[in-house]
């Protein structure tokens, strides 16, 4: 789950880390005073929304100008006229879709001196099993730029989770982002707030790009990127309370409350499987055959036939799906459990595109028997070869 | 011969009274009598579970006590996501040598703290979020269907567990049958890694060769390819065919396994595959031939 950034900002500024004074704003009506409880002489307006590249983007609309979502202002008035020139507007970025994300929510912050940009991450390296510290120099880039060009000038610091991080993984972190003076010192208290942070939040992925030390030699978060694992969000309603419904798929929130894994993708051919592994290669078997994926999903091991049902109807609501490839290789789903929750989709739904269905396991004949009685118009499949193969055929008509 | 169990394995069941450790207690003892020898509740050590089949377990109030009293080998774990590293960490202090937890859904801190434990241990954790593992004819261990495997030559590891079905079915349909497969399961963090297994299959006799299923996620596939370059060079080498999931898969989102996501410009397929083939094993484009790729291979 991944939040926004002065969300995060407030959440590691409540561990004691140092960031700057900001006020997040949703409406036009709550700028000005906004901006009057911060100092100036200098305003950052920040577009909130969870994708990279912010300040390089573009907006999609003429009249939000020719800068990106990040826009420095000099007075009040520059900060309210930034505020009416991005708020609502669709910002494209690196990491965004060509439709770009709606910027519904403003982050107006206390300017900085920045005398340097650094770059800091934590994550949990899979290689090692710890928590690890990825630092560099180089500051304020795209870090997978930098790790392709300078690998070099980026170092891990992994962490003992016994210890946590000790003194000398501290100096380690300093010594990588060549801190000296007021900076170290800053640095040896601010690791291990990261670190507890990190741990105590759950968190997945924790991105300051860039940390700065500024010009009276102290260093801040200016930016901050965090994402949680999904799966300790049970332990952290507090975490939960920070998501944001507009940054996602609606067909996704729909999926997640049948706690069915699916992605909305840009293909034409819907997809249903279960098994995560299985579901990924029912997706990469639709591409060797030349066509596109619609959607990953994962109906699990247990569905029952409503599980089943739920997510045909969230397929079909994707108005790119030209045909439906169902996928099961039943374990411990049984193949008529399946087959009896597809013809009640296909019933309620009036389904107006070829489906294809290949059963595979436990009770598949019987499966296969309640798809051909049905009367329906579903081609059967053999094996996934046949099933992609059918299905690729059907949609090109 | 076959790798981690087989006819002598003795398994507890962590989290038996629940319906999915019940239900799957219940299959393994259908599977040729795999020795399931009691299950482990704190609230209802003494009592007694009763099978699908009749058959009667006790139930233990430690794992402690369930391998003191009853000499298991090996423990699986089926309690729910906020309590099964706990389990997992109970087994590990009862010395028990192989612990397979099949929950999907432990937060990744857990783990690592988890694997902080293991790595100071006589126990091998297999999992999380794994289906388990067959040796065929023996030993059932998890969720796998009993049904489609076949007494035979190949050795299947794989990170998914419905497409280490899809090469179990194929392998047995090509009238070449399994040793064992394990699912190592789908987290970022996890017990074991392809390479654990695949050592032990190098070492097996009876496997006489090989079905490796990776997918996107993480660098464990380009370990493994390494690892079986280096055995290779030492004389240690058997006829592979593999599968990666995931060619098309968006990046930086999670595809249904919390490890599956390519992130950081790591973790995808094409690099998987080119060194799964750099290491001489034949990936078959389609998750359909797993079976007839194998087969080509071992004709030569």
């Amino acid at each position: 789950m991944n939040i926004h950034e002065y969300q995060a900002k407030a959440l590691l500024k409540s561990f004691g880390a140092p960031v700057a004074e900001g006020v997040p704003v949703l409406s036009l009506a709550d700028v000005q005073k906004a901006v009057d409880t911060l100092p100036g002489p200098l305003w950052v307006v920040k577009s909130q929304i969870h994708a990279g590249g912010r300040g390089k983007g573009k907006f999609i609309e003429k009249e939000a100008g020719e800068k990106g979502g990040v826009r420095l202002a000099f007075s009040k008035e520059d900060v309210m006229k930034h505020a009416e020139a991005m708020l609502g507007k669709h910002l494209v970025t690196a990491q965004t879709s060509a439709a770009g994300k709606q910027v519904n929510r403003l982050y107006i912050e206390d300017g900085a001196d920045i005398e340097k940009e650094l770059y800091l991450s934590i994550l949990v390296d899979r290689a090692t099993s710890k928590v690890a510290f990825v630092v560099s120099t180089e500051g304020g880039m795209d870090i997978e730029a930098v790790a392709h060009d300078t690998p070099d000038k980026i170092l891990t610091v992994q962490i003992d989770p016994l210890t946590g991080v000790t003194k000398a993984d501290g100096e380690k972190i300093n010594a990588a982002l060549n801190l000296t003076g007021s900076a170290a010192e800053d640095g040896l208290r601010l690791w291990p707030i990261l670190y507890k942070a990190f741990t105590e939040k759950d968190m997945s992925m924790l991105e300051v790009n860039p940390l700065i030390v500024m010009k009276n030699g102290h260093l801040r978060v200016l930016d901050a990127k965090v994402s949680f694992d999904g799966n300790a969000l049970f332990r952290h309603p507090d975490v939960q309370a920070l998501k944001d419904e507009t940054e996602q798929d609606a067909k996704e929130l729909e999926a997640a409350e049948w706690d069915l894994a699916y992605i909305a993708l840009d293909g034409t051919i819907g997809c249903m499987v279960n098994g995560a592994g299985l579901a990924m290669a029912t997706m990469d078997i639709i591409k060797l055959y030349g066509e596109e994926p619609a959607n990953f999903c994962d109906v699990g091991g247990g569905a029952g036939k409503e599980k089943v049902a739920a997510a045909f109807k969230i397929i079909m609501k994707d108005p790119n799906v030209k045909g439906i490839l169902v996928n099961i290789f039943g374990g411990i789903m049984k193949c008529d459990v399946i087959a009896e929750g597809v013809i009640a989709a296909v019933k309620e739904t009036n389904l107006s595109v070829p489906l294809v269905v290949r059963l595979e396991g436990t009770n598949v004949e019987l499966g296969k028997k309640i798809i051909r009685e049905s009367g329906l118009n579903v081609i059967s499949a053999d094996d996934l070869d046949d099933a992609a193969q059918k299905i690729v055929k059907a949609v090109r008509g | 011969m076959s790798i981690l169990i087989d006819k002598n394995t003795k398994v507890l069941t962590q989290g038996m009274t629940g319906n999915t450790g019940s239900f799957h207690t219940s299959q393994a003892l259908d599977y040729y009598g795999t020795q399931m020898v009691g299950g482990i509740h704190p609230k209802k050590g003494g009592e007694m579970w009763t099978a699908a089949n009749g058959k009667e377990l006790p139930i233990f109030a430690s794992v402690a006590e369930g391998k003191a009293k009853t000499g298991a080998t090996a423990s699986v774990v089926y309690v729910p996501p906020a309590g099964a590293a706990a389990a997992i960490e109970e087994a590990i202090d009862a010395e028990i040598p192989l612990i397979v937890c099949i929950t999907e859904g432990v937060p990744v801190m857990d783990m690592v703290r988890v694997k902080a434990k293991l790595a100071k241990s006589k126990s091998r954790l297999i999992g999380p979020n794994c289906p388990g593992l067959i040796t065929a004819n023996e030993c059932k261990i998890g969720i796998m269907p009993g049904s489609i495997f076949k007494k035979g030559s190949v050795g299947i590891v794989s990170r998914s567990g419905t497409l280490t079905y899809e090469a179990v079915f194929q392998t047995t349909n090509a009238g070449l049958g399994q040793t064992t497969a394990v699912g190592i399961g789908g987290d970022p963090v996890k017990g074991t890694e392809f390479i654990d297994i695949l050592e032990m299959f190098l070492a097996d006799d009876e496997t006489k060769s090989i079905i490796m299923i990776g997918e996107i996620g993480g660098s464990a596939e380009e370990d493994a390819a390494q690892f079986l370059i280096d055995e290779a060079k030492r004389g240690r080498k058997k006829p592979m065919a593999g599968f990666i999931a995931g060619r098309t898969a968006p990046k930086g989102r999670t595809m249904g396994h919390a490890g599956a996501i390519v992130s950081g410009g790591k973790g995808d397929a094409e690099s998987k595959i080119a060194a799964m083939e750099a290491a001489g094993i034949r990936v078959s484009p389609s998750p359909a031939r797993l079976g007839t790729t194998l087969v080509e291979v071992l004709k030569g």
